[in-house]
C-alpha cells in the first residue's frame, strides 16, 4: 500500500509540473508574437520577419509549438535573455547557488529558533513569556519581509555600520585565501539571512506552539510524569520529538512564501540569486528570463513539497500503514 | 454565546477585537477622506529633498521634496481598496469552486480539485508577478491578479464543509421531498457555509494587502497612484535607506504591518468563534 501512496504523490507532482508548462506556454504566447519584439529593428522587411517566425518555429501549428517548447524545456533550453543576450539557463545556474545559500540558511535558522520559541511558549502557556513570544511572532507575520530588510540596513549598515548593506562579496578585493573570501560572504549573508529568518519564524513558532500544546495534554505525557521522570526530561525527551512532526508537513506550506521572500529580500540586498534575476526581468520586460525564473521557482516549490511528503512518510509510521 | 450578541461580545470583549476594530475603522476613514486631511498635495515636489521631520513636515519629505505624511494618508486608499476587492473576488471564486466540487462530486470535483491543488502548490508571488507583468499594471489588474490567485484555500475549506453538509439529514429530507440542486444549495448549503467563507475572507484581506504592497515594491503597482508599497519602492530605489532617511522608510511599512495585524486578529477571532475547538489551543 505504501508504494502506491508514494507513487500517487509523485504522480500529482508531475501533473502539477505539466500544468506549469502549459500555463507558461500559453501565457507568454498571449503576450503577443515574440517576433513583434524581435522585429523592432528598424527597417526590417516582411521577408525578414517571416524568416524570424520560421526560425522560432512560430509558423507551425500551436500543438507543434507546444511540443517544441516542452522539448526545449526538458533539454534545458530556456531561450535567450532579451537584456543580457546570454542563455537564460546559464544565468539561472549561476544564480541558483546564491538563492539556495540564502533560503537554506534562513529556513534552517527559522526552524530551529521557531521550534525553540514554540516549546518555550507552550510550556509557559498564559505567562508573560508566552504573550511576548506570541506578540513578536504576530508582528513578524504581519510585516512585509522587504521592509524588515530595509530596516535592518537602516540600523546595522547605516546608523551603526557593522554589516555591508548589499551584494554577496566586497567588490574589487583580492582575497588571500578561499577562507577569507568565505568569511566575507558570511559577513554579507547575515542581514539578508536575518530578514529571511524573521519572515518565516512566526509561522514555525505558531505551528510548534500549538502542536506542543496538543502533545502536552496527551495521556502518555501524564504517564511518563507519573513514573517519576522530571518535567524537563519528559518535555525534552518525549514531548518535543512528537511535537516536531507537524512542523515537517506544515512547513511545506511555507515553500511558496520562501520563493516570494527570495525575490523581495534579494532585491533589497542586491543578492545575486534567482530573485534578483526576476526583479531585473520585471523591470526590463525580459519575458524569456521571467518565464525561466518562474519555471525554476515552481519546480523548486513542487519538489520541496514532494520531499516534505516523503519525509513525513518515513517519520510517521501511521501514514505507512494506511 | 450565539447570534448577534455573541458577535458583539467577540469584537468588543477582547483586546484583540477592540484593537482590530479600532484600526480598521480608522484606516477605512482615512482611505475615504485621506485626500481632504492631507496638509500638502502628495504629488507636489519641492526643493526640500529628504528633510527630516519638522513642524512643517511632521514625517519629513521624500526624494522629490513631497510630504511623507500626505503621501501616507492618500496611499491608504489603494491598500484598502485592493485588499477588500481582491478578497471579495477570491471569496466568490473559492466559494463557487468549493460548492460545485463538494456538492456535485464525481468528475466535476476531480477536475476542480486538481485545479485547486495547482493554485495551492504554485508559489503565489512569482505567479502574481508573471501575470501582472504580462497584463501591465493598473489598479484593476492588481485586484484581478491578487483575487484570482488566492482563492484556493477558501475553495478547499468550503469543499470540506459542503461534503459534510451534503450527507446531513435535513439535506436528504429536502432532496426526498423533491427539492432541486439550486434550492438545496441556496437554502441549506450556502447559509451553513457563509460564516466559514466570511472568516476565511477576512484573513485573505490581510494576504491581499501584503500582496499589493509586495507587487508595488517590485515596480508592478499602479503607476498613477500612491500606495504604501509604491512609497517603499520610491524610498528604496532613491537610496533613502543608505541616506538614513528613516522617516521615509519606517511609516509606510509600519502602516502595512499594523493594518495586516488588525485584520488578521479579526480573522482569527471569527475562526475561533465558528470553530470553538481552536479556542482551546490558544
Amino acid at each position: 500500500m505504501s508504494g502506491r501512496w508514494l507513487a500517487g504523490k509523485v504522480g500529482a507532482a508531475v501533473l502539477t509540473l505539466v500544468f506549469v508548462l502549459v500555463f507558461n506556454f500559453f501565457l507568454f504566447r498571449a503576450v503577443g508574437d515574440p517576433t513583434s519584439q524581435l522585429a523592432r529593428l528598424p527597417g526590417a522587411t516582411d521577408e525578414q520577419i517571416e524568416q524570424l517566425r520560421e526560425d522560432y518555429g512560430l509558423d507551425k501549428p500551436l500543438l507543434g509549438q507546444f511540443a517544441d517548447y516542452v522539448g526545449d524545456t526538458v533539454t534545458l533550453d530556456l531561450g535567450i535573455s532579451q537584456t543580457t543576450r546570454e542563455p537564460v539557463w546559464d544565468e539561472i545556474v549561476a544564480a541558483l547557488p546564491w538563492t539556495l545559500l540564502l533560503v537554506g540558511t534562513g529556513t534552517l535558522l527559522a526552524t530551529l529558533i521557531g521550534a525553540w520559541m514554540g516549546v518555550k511558549a507552550a510550556t509557559h502557556r498564559g505567562t508573560r513569556t508566552d504573550d511576548g513570544l506570541l506578540g513578536f511572532s504576530l508582528f513578524t507575520y504581519a510585516s512585509p519581509e522587504y521592509w524588515i530588510g530595509i530596516i535592518l540596513i537602516l540600523v546595522f549598515a547605516v546608523a551603526w555600520p557593522i554589516f555591508p548593506a548589499g551584494q554577496q562579496v566586497t567588490p574589487g578585493v583580492e582575497f588571500a585565501s578561499w577562507f577569507d573570501e568565505a568569511l566575507d560572504v558570511v559577513d554579507h549573508l547575515i542581514l539578508p539571512m536575518t530578514a529571511m529568518t524573521l519572515m518565516l519564524l512566526g509561522q514555525y513558532f505558531l505551528i510548534m506552539r500549538s502542536s506542543m500544546v496538543d502533545v502536552l495534554t496527551e495521556d502518555f505525557i501524564t504517564v511518563k510524569r507519573a513514573t517519576g521522570l522530571s518535567r524537563e526530561r519528559v518535555i525534552n525527551r518525549h514531548a518535543v520529538p512528537n511535537a516536531l512532526l507537524p512542523l515537517v508537513t506544515l512547513s511545506a506550506i511555507q515553500f511558496g512564501a520562501v520563493a516570494g521572500g527570495a525575490i523581495t529580500i534579494e532585491t533589497v540586498f542586491s543578492w545575486p540569486g534567482l530573485g534578483e534575476l526576476s526583479f531585473n526581468a520585471i523591470n526590463d520586460k525580459d519575458f524569456p528570463m521571467l518565464q525561466g525564473t518562474f519555471l525554476v521557482f515552481s519546480f523548486g516549490v513542487i519538489f520541496a513539497n514532494l520531499l516534505a511528503d516523503v519525509l513525513y512518510f518515513y517519520l510517521d509510521p501511521r501514514v505507512q500503514s494506511r | 454565546m450565539s447570534g448577534e450578541r455573541g458577535v458583539r461580545e467577540l469584537l468588543l470583549g477582547t483586546w484583540r477585537g477592540r484593537f482590530g476594530i479600532a484600526v480598521l475603522a480608522l484606516t477605512v476613514f482615512v482611505a475615504a477622506f485621506g485626500g481632504l486631511l492631507a496638509p500638502y498635495d502628495p504629488y507636489a515636489s519641492s526643493t526640500d529633498v529628504l528633510e527630516p521631520p519638522s513642524w512643517s513636515h511632521i514625517l519629513g519629505t521624500t526624494e522629490n521634496g513631497s510630504d511623507v505624511f500626505s503621501q501616507l494618508l492618500v496611499g491608504t486608499r489603494v491598500s484598502v481598496v485592493v485588499g477588500f476587492a481582491a478578497a471579495l473576488i477570491s471569496a466568490v471564486v473559492g466559494s463557487i469552486v468549493g460548492l460545485a466540487g463538494g456538492y456535485f462530486g464525481g468528475w466535476t470535483d476531480r477536475i476542480l480539485d486538481a485545479f485547486e491543488n495547482w493554485f495551492l502548490v504554485i508559489p503565489t508571488l512569482p505567479l502574481m508577478i508573471v501575470l501582472a507583468r504580462v497584463l501591465s499594471p493598473s489598479l484593476t489588474v492588481l485586484i484581478a491578479v491578487i483575487g484570482l490567485t488566492s482563492w484556493a484555500g477558501t475553495g478547499r475549506i468550503v469543499r470540506a464543509q459542503v461534503l459534510t453538509l451534503r450527507e446531513r439529514p435535513f439535506v436528504e429530507r429536502a432532496r426526498a421531498l423533491g427539492a432541486g440542486d439550486t434550492y438545496i444549495i441556496r437554502t441549506h448549503i450556502l447559509p451553513n457555509t457563509l460564516p466559514l467563507i466570511f472568516a476565511n475572507t477576512v484573513l485573505i484581506v490581510a494576504v491581499a494587502i501584503l500582496s499589493e504592497a509586495a507587487l508595488a515594491f517590485l515596480g508592478l503597482g499602479d503607476p498613477t497612484r500612491i500606495s504604501w508599497g509604491t512609497m517603499l519602492e520610491n524610498a528604496f530605489s532613491s537610496g533613502a535607506p543608505s541616506a538614513g532617511a528613516w522617516w521615509y522608510v519606517v511609516p509606510p511599512g509600519l502602516c502595512i504591518t499594523i493594518l495586516v495585524l488588525a485584520v488578521s486578529l479579526l480573522g482569527f477571532l471569527f475562526e475561533e468563534y465558528i470553530n470553538p475547538r481552536l479556542r482551546e489551543a490558544t
